[in-house]
């Protein structure tokens, strides 16, 4: 897989640069997560990650398969938890709140950190229905015409409304994968959360239908802190403000996008982007 | 679709805002230089002479912009055109801004003499100049070929000027050797107007190449006929 293997040598120091917060340090921190380590069983898939999301802006996970991203935007709403046998160490604050102290909520976690993934996964209901749900088991809207408007709101929060206003009732399965992966954003978009983690969102999309997701990123970050996962640096380079990139577990640069792209701080970093190692 | 699209044309629109504000800034001072020398103005040659940091924080901003727009979007066909012309376009304008300092700094030796003669050429090298400069430019924001190509045909009025410039000078030198040093500054005054015109012709080229993907640099011009052509 690569034409470099650092050593962990060569990795070692790392987590002593905590976390630095990128240059739009003007934004208000709203993850941090200091010194997390992650196990599945004995295998230690996070070491000593220490990183500062900024609010309402986007930030990218990159790295090679394997390297721990998509593992890590997975802890930062508990998404590891169904997984048997996996451990945190370390804390991640959000909004200062320790998630993983006892007595979380978790039900509320994910409704403040919604999650999008790399295969769009609609219910097998109307398309109403699917935004509907999450309103409806969170008890979100006081009457069916509250609930109409917050659907529709959503619908075109996530620009798919004018697509799909006139077949709310068809099954959402008869969509495009581009426009099911749309209304998948729609239906997080409709519990109002604070974070939007999206995995590789549009990696199963064609090229036009990705653009209309990365202008749907481009525009939700107004009102969403957002984090993403891709192996596609290109569209880590187009819809970021933040880059973090992760090798063999470890978080080994976290910088503003352009500079990563352009000048990247570590030499691992730059064999990365310019495609020698990974 | 159009919204990722939407946020870099508009990233595109203002690295274009930016180089026509260089534009103007390297043809205003290349106005400035000319008509200190005409006019014999010390304050507009030292206006000019002092002031070159708007046009150079400008050459590195517009460097920077391309950078970045490069890097990130990735920018296929007529936009990747687009940027690779905007990198060339602003070392033209950056050098045709370091030669209006070229202009006020031999002016500002040219008028510690009484003058040689009435100066009729060199406005009239320092007007095509600008207008080249302005055409090109215009071209550019506008994507019109057209005008592109009539600055590449202006750039020989030009060299036909320095040449004549040139002719002149020599009979003065030679009939007076005390105006060797001062006409060996109108020469280098002409030299330097001349050179702006180039840059122009470049950027025109660079004009053609973002629009129609065809490269015209190296070639001769064909001038129309006077009767136009087809």
């Amino acid at each position: 897989m690569s034409v470099v293997t650092p050593s962990v040598a060569s990795l070692s120091g790392l987590t002593a640069r905590p976390g630095q917060p990128p240059a739009r340090a003007d934004a208000p921190v709203k993850i941090d997560v200091d010194r997390m380590n992650f196990y599945y069983g004995a295998k230690r898939a996070l070491d000593g990650i220490s990183i500062q999301i900024r609010a309402n802006l986007v930030t990218a996970f990159i790295g090679p398969s394997g390297c721990g991203k998509s593992t890590f935007l997975r802890s930062l709403n508990r998404m590891n938890d169904i997984i048997p046998a996996t451990r945190v160490e370390g804390t991640v604050l959000i909004d200062g709140q320790d998630i993983y102290a006892p007595g979380v909520d978790v039900v509320e976690l994910r409704r403040r950190v919604g999650m999008v993934f790399q295969k769009s996964n609609p219910f097998p209901k109307s398309i109403f229905e699917n935004v509907a749900y999450g309103l409806r088991i969170n008890d979100m809207a006081r009457s069916k015409a509250e609930l109409a408007d917050r659907v529709e709101e959503s619908l075109r929060q996530a620009a798919i409304f004018d697509e799909v206003k006139d077949r709310l009732q068809d099954s959402a399965l008869a969509l495009s994968g581009g426009q099911q992966q749309r209304l998948c954003i729609a239906r997080a978009l409709a519990i109002r959360p604070e974070i939007l983690l999206m995995d590789e969102p549009a990696s199963a999309l064609d090229p036009i239908a990705t653009q209309r997701i990365e202008e749907l990123i481009y525009d939700l970050k107004k009102t969403y802190t957002i984090v993403i996962v891709t192996h596609n640096m290109q569209q880590a380079a187009r819809v970021s403000d933040h880059t973090a990139f992760f090798w063999l577990g470890r978080l080994v640069e976290y910088d503003r996008t352009d500079r990563i792209f352009t000048a990247p701080a570590e030499k691992l970093t730059e064999d990365y982007v310019t495609g020698r190692c990974g | 679709m159009e919204r990722v699209v939407r946020h870099f044309q508009e990233e595109l629109e203002t690295l274009k805002q930016r180089l026509l504000a260089m534009g103007g800034l390297a043809e205003e001072r290349t106005r400035v230089a000319v008509e200190g020398v005409v006019d014999r103005d010390h304050d507009a040659i030292q206006a000019v002479l002092s002031g070159d940091e708007p046009i150079n924080d400008l050459h590195i901003e517009v460097d920077d912009r391309c950078f970045k727009l490069l890097a990130l979007h990735q920018p296929m066909a007529a936009d990747l055109r687009a940027i690779v012309a905007a990198v060339k376009i602003n070392t033209d304008l950056e050098r045709v801004g370091d030669l209006a300092v070229n202009v006020a700094e031999a002016g500002k030796r040219y008028l510690q003499h009484p003058p040689v003669k009435p100066l009729i050429d060199i406005p009239r090298m320092g007007d095509i100049a600008q207008l080249m400069l302005r055409d090109a430019l215009d071209a550019f924001v506008r994507r019109d070929l057209a005008l592109a190509e009539a600055v590449l045909l202006r750039d020989d009025e030009l060299d036909a000027l320095k040449t004549q410039i040139f002719r002149e000078l020599l009979t003065y030198m030679l009939q007076d050797p005390s105006t060797i040093e001062p006409a060996l500054d109108l020469l280098l005054i002409s030299r330097h107007l001349e050179r702006i015109g180039d840059h122009a012709t470049n950027i025109a080229e660079d004009v053609i190449f973002m629009v129609s993907a065809r490269d015209v640099r190296h070639q001769p011009v064909d001038a129309p006929g006077p009767g136009g052509r087809g």
